[in-house]
């Protein structure tokens, strides 16, 4: 049963080429084998996933058949489990609703289904250089994801994101290449028992450290490192920031955790007190200036962009404090946050999709509007913020005691400074949604709302539409952009409804993570 | 000391020239496709990084059979990973010059001052 590690990132791949010969000759033939391709890649990670949790030990696969030191080895724990299932169920449901909203071309589909193989490989890897091949996997495919936009915006946000993910990654292998010269080993498990060896003390360790973590930071945006975020997710097309948003910087946090726990091992952190220290201030300040830099954005899709880096402040900080109550939440809120921030994304696809508004000013009385997807966007925005008993709630509640129980009182104050940061840029939104009557002026051509609504007019999200699919386009107030499709209101209800019902079910996935982080943190 | 190091270690130093070089040029660099050169150059620095760290004073190619009676052999597995590596680093440069392609042609300019300019006055 543990070929089916390997198919995890196997199948992707082949459903990639599969997209790609079969869109160029049946053109609308991308989607379907797409579709396939993800429901049988959801399956086979839920049957992982559900044998890990009845079995209590983690599976592996070695490549190649060649053994684990010297062969690559592919693992998968508790920790890594809810990942990989998280992986799978995402890509499907952005999938369902890139169907009418997304780009059309066999490219888009292809990129898509390679991005879901390096996340994948990602998420189920045990070697260190293997780590770094997906990592630039993922981040080719989500190159190129982003540069599927109709406009030059696109573009030059994705050169960004090469440029400065290059560098990410680059420096991730110099890291690599540290611990590699001070081992000589590359398996995970290997190099955590020849670090301790070689000493926690020397400095090619140490070096190999800080060079693995600052790669990782970068590709996770964490605050300094996070420029090429923003520019990427409010330039690409809709179903692509979604899909972004919601996984890349998730698995590049998880690959952190594993790095730290399964490489440098809890007792690094513990013994190198200044490099748990660094991390520590570095999420704290992710944490503060992504909520703070949020708060003063009047695009929406950038707002919700520099919310990430303040939530993936949170889940480093976590990962950072290293004990059981934090890691559960870290997890808890990797998995949330992919749920909430991919169906933010989705709901304000849907809605520019139907009305044209993409900046915030122009959320004044959507709820009248569109009831629906308004009230699936403030369920999740409420429980982005952290209100019972929403998985965003419990992710930080979790983080939050972790961080008391280690003693760390500036992280606890953190969380609550940037749940108050929170609640004012998402509360303003529900506000405007909810308790303002729509504006009846025309919108002015030189304002935010006048090139919000000519972006989309000229065809910033439906241009890929086809043309009896396309929608009529009109000016002002009463302008129909056109009924977002089924699915994709589906997608997005489905999201808010996941957002509140996972919150409760923690408690139950709680125990089922219990030994993977007995093993993980034991000191 | 200095000069001890530069004498022994000059393959390192190499290398920890190549680095800044490559980040200085991606920062500093107006030009689009010079950004990408400069990404290349840092990356060169890494790949020689792990050759470099493989290399071994008189030590034979790891190839059975071929007549080697030293002792010791040259580590093959950072030459294979860097072969891995310069393949990583092939796609990363054709995707970007994709992308300065597409750039050039939607606002017809690869300098970057000139490019925020036009694209303010979106």
């Amino acid at each position: 049963m543990s070929d089916l590690l390997a198919l995890l990132v196997a199948v992707p791949i082949l459903g990639a080429l599969l997209t790609l010969v079969a869109g160029y000759t049946f053109e609308r033939l991308g989607w379907g084998v797409a579709l396939v391709t993800s429901l049988v890649h959801t399956a086979m990670a839920g049957t992982v996933a559900a044998q890990v949790y009845a079995g209590g030990e983690p599976l592996a696969y070695a490549v190649g058949g060649f053994r684990p030191p010297f062969g690559i080895e592919l693992v998968v724990d508790g920790l890594n489990a809810a990942v990989v299932v998280l992986v799978a169920a995402v890509a499907l449901g952005v999938l369902a609703y890139a169907r009418r909203a997304g780009p059309h071309s066999p490219a888009f589909y292809t990129g898509y289904l390679l991005l879901v193989a390096g996340l994948s490989g990602m998420s189920v890897t045990g070697d260190m250089f293997n780590l770094y091949v997906f990592l630039e996997i993922t981040g080719l495919a989500a190159y190129a994801l982003v540069a599927t936009g109709d406009d030059g915006r696109s573009a030059v946000g994705a050169l960004k994101y090469l440029l400065v993910g290059t560098v990410g990654a680059s420096l991730f292998l110099v890291g690599i290449g540290y611990a590699f010269v001070a081992t000589g080993t590359l398996n995970m498990a290997d190099l955590a028992e020849k670090l301790a060896g070689v000493g926690y003390g020397s400095t090619l360790v140490r070096a190999s450290f800080a060079f693995v973590v600052t790669g990782l930071a970068v590709k996770t945006a964490l605050y300094p490192l996070h420029t090429w975020q923003p520019e990427a997710y409010a330039s690409a097309p809709d179903s692509v920031s979604a899909l972004i948003s919601a996984l890349v910087s998730t698995v590049s946090a998880y690959a952190l955790a594993r790095v730290v726990y399964s490489v440098y091992t809890v007792d690094f952190l513990a013994s190198v007190a200044y490099a748990r220290e660094f991390v520590l201030v570095l999420a704290g300040v992710s944490i503060v200036a992504g909520s703070v830099l949020a708060v003063m954005q009047s695009e929406l899709k950038r707002m919700l962009a520099y919310s990430s880096v303040s939530q993936f402040g949170l889940v480093v900080a976590a990962f950072a404090v290293a004990n059981e109550a934090a890691v559960t939440g870290g997890l808890v809120h990797l998995v949330g946050h992919a749920v909430m921030k991919g169906g933010l994304f989705l709901a304000v696809g849907a809605v520019a999709a139907r009305t044209g508004v993409r900046y915030v000013e122009q959320f004044d009385g959507l709820a009248d509007r569109v009831p629906l997807l308004s009230a699936a966007l403030a369920t999740l925005s409420l429980s982005m913020v952290g209100v019972p008993p929403a998985v965003g709630f419990v992710g930080k509640w979790y983080i939050a005691l972790g961080a008391i129980q280690a003693g760390s009182w500036p992280i606890a104050v953190v969380i609550l400074l940037s749940t108050l940061l929170t609640l004012a840029y998402f509360l303003r939104l529900v506000e405007r949604m909810y308790f303002r009557s729509a504006a009846t002026t025309e919108p002015s051509a030189d304002s935010p709302t006048g090139t919000g609504a000519a972006a989309v007019a000229d065809g910033g999200n439906s241009g890929d539409v086809t043309d009896d699919e396309r929608p009529v386009l009109g000016r002002g107030d009463d302008a129909d952009f056109g009924r977002p499709s089924v699915g994709m209101v589906a997608v997005v209800v489905v999201a808010a409804v996941l957002a509140v019902g996972l919150g409760p079910l923690v408690s139950t996935f709680e125990p089922l993570l219990e030994p993977t982080l007995d093993l993980l943190l034991q000191p | 000391m200095i000069a001890e190091i530069l004498l022994t270690r000059y393959n390192y130093v190499v290398v920890a020239l190549l680095l800044p070089i490559g980040a200085y040029m991606m920062i500093e660099n107006r030009n689009l496709v010079k950004k990408v050169i400069g990404m290349n150059i840092f990356q060169t620095g890494i790949f020689l990084f792990f050759i470099t760290s493989a290399y071994r004073e008189g030590a034979d190619p790891p190839i059975v059979g071929s007549g080697g009676e030293a002792a010791t052999y040259v580590s093959p597995l950072p030459h294979v990973l860097i072969l891995t590596a310069i393949v990583v680093g092939v796609s990363l440069t054709a995707v970007a010059l994709a992308l300065i392609v597409r750039i050039y042609t939607e606002y017809g300019t690869l300098d970057e001052r000139n490019l925020r300019e036009v694209r303010a006055d979106e």
